[in-house]
């Protein structure tokens, strides 16, 4: 009696084909490179300036130090979909033409180094009094203090949160696909669009961000664990 | 050796220190007692320029700490004056302060190697050198973490003497450790009195200890120098009353 309830045009069939998935799954494969060298060289230039910014903000010039946190809450405050409009349609207009991988790169560390800043922050800011302490009576500068003692030490209470962002970049890959980068998404689009069937594509895409996301909680403790024994903490 | 002259020290309205004139000659041991917030750590924290002064001067070996000469008149002391300055001073704190993330012997190497410009393997000779001279050189490869509290103040001395300073400071160096090994600690200040010409200022509340070895003893009291002089007279026959109340409770309390 419900059997209208599993009519065909109300709930097509489930209908999965594996020749199919088997034949798009070297190009998304493919994809997933690109999606990973993505998410790698964002987080890259993320762990550095985002590092610099960290440190911008607690430099004596007051300029610099209000300069860069405005910076920061902008660019915390604006979707970074804008971000990689602006870089990559806006540019242009100024006489700054880029590909859209060196823009994607540049609005995803840009924005994800704000972010960054903050993580490294709270681990400067960790660190005692007394290590800054300790410096001076021993004659140090500011720069050999950050290098040689406070940086080393801020590093290890910053991994769980450096490395969560690392996961968000991962899954903000997808918003290259707008500027035409050939990541996962953007490839799926593509398979989509040449043959009307979308779901093992988006299904495949699916798991592949799943299981690579997934055991990377895991190694990101692993690897606090190890930074933490090696530098005897 | 250090002279303190007028210095004045307060936050906003709170006087901690009120025009203190504090010599220190060179190769005595002074020690510095009093009740808490008589500004006894202060004077150390000024002399190891971890604090500004808010008047007066600080001569450290006849040549001002605090301030510079400049067209014949004191201007107050840029970073780099400061920098070459205080290189005669080294100290030791309550907390120890040792670099977490590094060895006891990296934190004896590192200033050493990054400010005097040492190779690491003069650096570790002197390093072991100095563990050797604090009884520690066999834990020489062992983290902060996995020492206790005696011994990673004897790193500590190790790291402040590794740095050659002519002042030695100690800021309250017994006070955070538990009491059986206060001795190993007191010890070593023991052996670098008895052994080495070092000019040395300590903050203390062990009274027993600062009395055996000290050449002079100050009793702070509310920013001032309330009396001073030989830990025979002045905790013998102290004349002021302030001192008499001050250590009949010290007294009391053991």
């Amino acid at each position: 009696m419900f059997d209208w309830l599993f009519m065909d045009e109300w709930f097509p069939k489930f209908d999965w084909r594996w020749d199919y998935t088997w034949e798009i799954l070297p190009r998304l494969i493919e994809a997933t490179g690109n999606t990973l060298i993505a998410a790698a060289a964002g987080y890259l230039i993320a762990l550095v300036l985002g590092l610099v910014f960290a440190l911008a903000q607690r430099s004596q010039s007051r300029v610099l130090t209000f300069v860069v946190r405005e910076f920061v809450e902008f660019v915390r405050s604006t979707p970074l979909l804008l971000q990689i409009f602006f870089i990559f349609y806006v540019g242009p207009q100024f006489g700054i033409t880029l590909s859209p991988w060196v823009s994607g790169m540049i609005a995803i560390g840009l924005h994800y180094s704000c972010y960054l800043s903050e993580v490294y922050r709270g681990g400067l800011d960790s660190v005692p009094k007394g290590q800054w302490e300790a410096a001076t009576a021993l004659n140090m500068t500011t720069a050999q203090t950050y290098k040689r003692l406070i940086i080393p030490q801020a590093i290890p209470p910053a991994i769980p949160g450096l490395g969560n962002y690392l996961v968000g970049i991962f899954k903000d890959t997808p918003m290259l696909s707008v500027i035409g980068v050939a990541e996962l998404i953007h490839t799926a689009n593509a398979i989509g669009s040449e043959t009307w069937r979308y779901l093992e594509a988006y299904t495949i895409v699916g798991v592949i961000f799943l299981a690579l996301s997934l055991p990377a909680a895991g190694l990101i403790r692993a690897f606090e664990g190890f930074v933490r024994r090696k530098l005897g903490m | 050796m250090v002279s303190f002259r007028k210095v004045r020290k307060a936050y906003g309205s709170l006087v901690v220190l009120d025009d203190l004139d504090l010599d220190v000659a060179a190769g005595e041991m002074v020690s510095v007692i009093g009740p808490s917030g008589s500004g006894k750590t202060t004077v150390l924290r000024m002399l190891m320029t971890l604090e500004q002064i808010n008047g007066g001067v600080i001569y450290v070996d006849g040549k001002p700490l605090t301030h510079m000469e400049k067209g014949g008149k004191l201007v107050p002391a840029t970073d780099k004056h400061l920098r070459a300055r205080r290189s005669d001073i080294g100290m030791c704190f309550q907390h120890f302060n040792l670099f977490p993330h590094m060895t006891a012997i990296q934190n004896c190497m590192e200033g050493p190697v990054q400010v005097l410009g040492l190779s690491k393997a003069e650096a570790r000779d002197r390093g072991e050198e100095l563990l050797e001279l604090v009884g520690m050189v066999d834990k020489k490869d062992q983290h902060p973490s996995r020492l206790s509290g005696g011994q990673q103040q004897r790193v500590a001395i190790a790291r402040a003497l590794a740095m050659r300073p002519k002042v030695m400071l100690f800021d309250e160096v017994t006070s955070a450790l538990d009491p059986e090994v206060i001795g190993e600690v007191t010890n070593v200040i023991r052996k670098l009195v008895s052994e080495h010409n070092l000019t040395m200022l300590m903050v203390t509340h062990q009274m027993g200890f600062a009395r055996d070895i000290s050449d002079r003893v100050c009793f702070f009291y509310g920013g001032k120098i309330e009396e001073q002089g030989p830990p025979a007279e002045l905790f013998g026959n102290p004349k002021r009353e302030r001192t008499q109340q001050f250590l009949s409770a010290v007294k009391e309390a053991i």
